[in-house]
């Protein structure tokens, strides 16, 4: 019989004890009950040693989510005494229909995140000894692939746990990673990216936070429950108002070479075919943003209405022609 | 704990205390059937089951253990010694499920939606505390075109398609067997062998202008393998063509959406970045689009036809048009 197997069995049954007694059970007690425990209390020695191995005993429990309890069985009694509550220990009862436990059972395979994975399957594993009978070849026409950064396991943890945290943050437009301190309100994923949105304390104010953009470990500092999330707070909107679709405001004329600029011609909604080429009309958002789509179908396209839209491209060309031009002078940045 | 002894032994405890409700639950289940269903070999189940056998309440004579009958390769739990119900769901465990089944619930072109509302409901409910799991989920709204591509997939037949290919900026019809419908980084993606190409291809469902159903079946060949989409849908590989850019700051973000082979510092506040592409056909068109911020390095050959487009563009415009 190998040590992990005296181990977990000795782990078994001390579930089993304290989940039987409703009085709070002292280390004493537990050690003249549960076997595995055997040892002589007078030897210090022996009794170090028992009280090394209950202690890791509990911490074992603890951490796979076991409901220990602590208190005294009598208010003479100045010895601490555990027990486990069966009302907090077992998993309430989930009446999930055939349907509804496929679907379950398709969630707990999204996970691609290793830590994400093993605790949707060890929760599905709880649902099926709930008795739960889960078809797992059941699908839903769509497989979705969903990853995480590694940042989203601590700030979830942050966030539930109400601590705030500090991590390095690099933006494209900065030059160096800077430190940020934030009271995390939660994580939201947004059109397939992940972002977390709380109170910023460098900044006084509400900022969301690409997670991909976070380098090295995010830390919780300080203590639990250190700050208070606002009532009914809606994360999407903070995350959406920075990074929301643009509306159509306008609609412009273009002529495109035939048969070319395949993309600008799927997007029209009027093609007018015209001796130098067709005349589209695209309806867009943003001058500016057009402006780069058509400058970058170079001689293909050519803008003609609005008059900005037209006056853009024409701007953003020659400043092309010209950066190129001048390009000569750092001829040492191909090389390397 | 750490070692991956310790973990090894916790992951057991976890499964013995799961084993005895859920034999409760199922009397005279197969052992075979139980093994398979709880992914561990029967060799290791019942090994499991000969340590829970000595196992039991206090005083832990022959009616306190727990006691299960075999009636040849079937087992019934006769007594459970008080472990009658899994242990409630972990915080981690109830973060996996609750934010898995919201992603599910927001996927355009989900059948049995309705279902995993349904099922998402009930798991918070028994997360209790724990399902105010503070994430939330919103992916592109619900894709019509998604949910046909996902439904003709389903009857299995081979689609006609009329394909926008932005890298080589052409639209093209193509006769695809379908493989599967897939969701990544907030996008659909329809999975095939394209006849056309005779490969695996994905097409990006926004980009799939429009399809027919054909008569024939979907038959991919034997040999068609999904492509691994876990580390992205993009995946340069070494024989596309390298090009090397100098962004500035404004065009930093580049860097950030398109995988780069390397990033380092230019003069002043340039980034110089080198990726692989598909085509340079693509190329050209998105890095003349981002304007005077981005400047080509290399190769020769995109820089010479940037130029040479912009200059013939511009040019273009010094002629009165239409």
């Amino acid at each position: 019989m190998g040590v992990s197997r005296i181990r977990t069995e000795r782990l078994v049954n001390l579930v089993i004890c304290l989940l039987s007694t409703r009085r709070f059970l002292t280390a004493a007690q537990i050690a003249a009950t549960v076997p595995g425990y055997e040892h002589d209390p007078d030897d210090p020695k022996d009794h170090e040693a028992f009280q090394r191995k209950f202690e890791r005993d509990k911490a074992e429990l603890r951490e796979l989510g076991v409901p220990l309890e602590t208190g005294t069985a009598s208010v003479f009694d100045s010895e601490p005494g555990y027990r486990i509550a069966h009302r907090e220990y077992a998993l309430p009862d989930i009446p999930l229909k055939p349907d509804e436990a496929a679907a379950v059972g398709i969630a707990a395979r999204l996970w691609q995140h290793a830590g994400l994975a093993a605790a949707a399957s060890s929760g599905l594993a709880k649902l099926r000894a709930a008795g739960v009978d889960v078809d797992p070849s059941a699908t839903l026409g769509v497989e979705p692939v969903v990853t995480v950064d590694p940042a989203f396991a601590p700030l979830t943890a942050a966030a539930r746990e109400r601590r705030a945290v500090t991590f390095q943050y690099r933006t494209p437009e900065g030059d160096e990673p800077v430190a940020r301190h934030l009271e995390p309100w939660g994580v939201v994923c947004w059109q397939g990216r992940w972002y977390v949105v709380g109170h910023d304390r460098d900044r006084g104010a509400t900022r969301c936070f690409r997670l991909s953009r976070m380098v090295g470990a995010v830390k919780a500092t300080g203590r639990p429950g250190a700050f208070t999330p606002p009532e009914q707070v809606d994360l999407i909107s903070h995350v959406a108002h920075y990074s929301g679709p643009v509306p159509t405001v306008g609609r412009a004329t273009v002529v495109v070479a035939p048969g070319r600029a395949a993309g600008l011609r799927r997007w029209a909604t009027e093609t007018l075919p015209g001796p130098d080429g067709d005349r589209l009309v695209l309806p867009y958002g943003d001058v500016e943003r057009l402006a780069g789509t058509l400058v970058g179908y170079g001689a293909d396209v050519t803008a003609l209405d609005p008059p900005e839209l037209r006056d853009a491209v024409i701007q953003a060309l020659k400043e092309v022609v010209a950066r190129y031009d001048t390009r000569a002078d750092t001829p040492a940045e191909v090389a390397s | 704990m750490s070692t991956t002894a310790g973990r090894a032994s916790a992951d057991r405890l976890a499964r013995l205390l799961n084993l005895v409700p859920y034999l409760l639950a199922r009397p005279g289940i197969a052992v075979s059937e139980a093994a398979a269903d709880l992914g561990v070999t029967e060799r290791q189940l019942r090994e499991d089951l000969e340590l829970l056998w000595v196992c039991g309440l206090p005083g832990y004579g022959p009616g306190d253990l727990i006691d299960m009958a075999f009636d040849g390769d079937r087992v019934t739990i006769t007594y459970d010694a008080g472990i009658d119900r899994p242990l409630r769901l972990t915080p981690d465990e109830a973060l996996a499920l609750v934010v898995a089944l919201r992603m599910l619930a927001e996927m355009p072109g989900v059948g049995g939606r309705d279902a995993v509302e349904r099922a998402l409901a009930k798991i918070e409910n028994a997360a209790g505390d724990l399902a105010g799991a503070p994430v939330a989920v919103r992916l592109p709204g619900d894709d019509a075109r998604l949910a046909e591509i996902r439904a003709a997939v389903e009857r299995g037949r081979a689609l006609r398609l009329t394909y926008y290919t932005a890298a080589r900026d052409e639209t093209t019809e193509r006769v695809v067997d379908p493989m599967r419908v897939l969701m990544v980084a907030g996008r659909g993606y329809l999975e095939a062998w394209c006849r056309r190409v005779e490969a695996v291809r994905l097409f990006r469902v926004d980009r799939i202008d429009a399809f027919t159903e054909l008569a024939e079946p979907a038959a991919p060949p034997a040999a068609a393998r999904p492509h691994d989409v876990s580390a992205g849908v993009f995946r340069p590989t070494d024989d596309l063509p390298l090009v090397t850019v100098r962004l500035g700051r404004s065009s930093r973000w580049v860097t950030e959406y398109y995988p780069c082979e390397e990033v380092r510092r230019g003069a002043g506040d340039d980034w110089v970045a080198t990726l692989r592409v598909a085509d340079l056909g693509w190329a050209q068109r998105f890095l003349l689009s981002l304007g005077p911020d981005v400047t080509v390095l290399g190769p020769p050959e995109l820089v010479d036809r940037i130029r040479a487009q912009a200059a013939m563009a511009l040019d273009a415009y010094a002629t009165p048009a239409g």
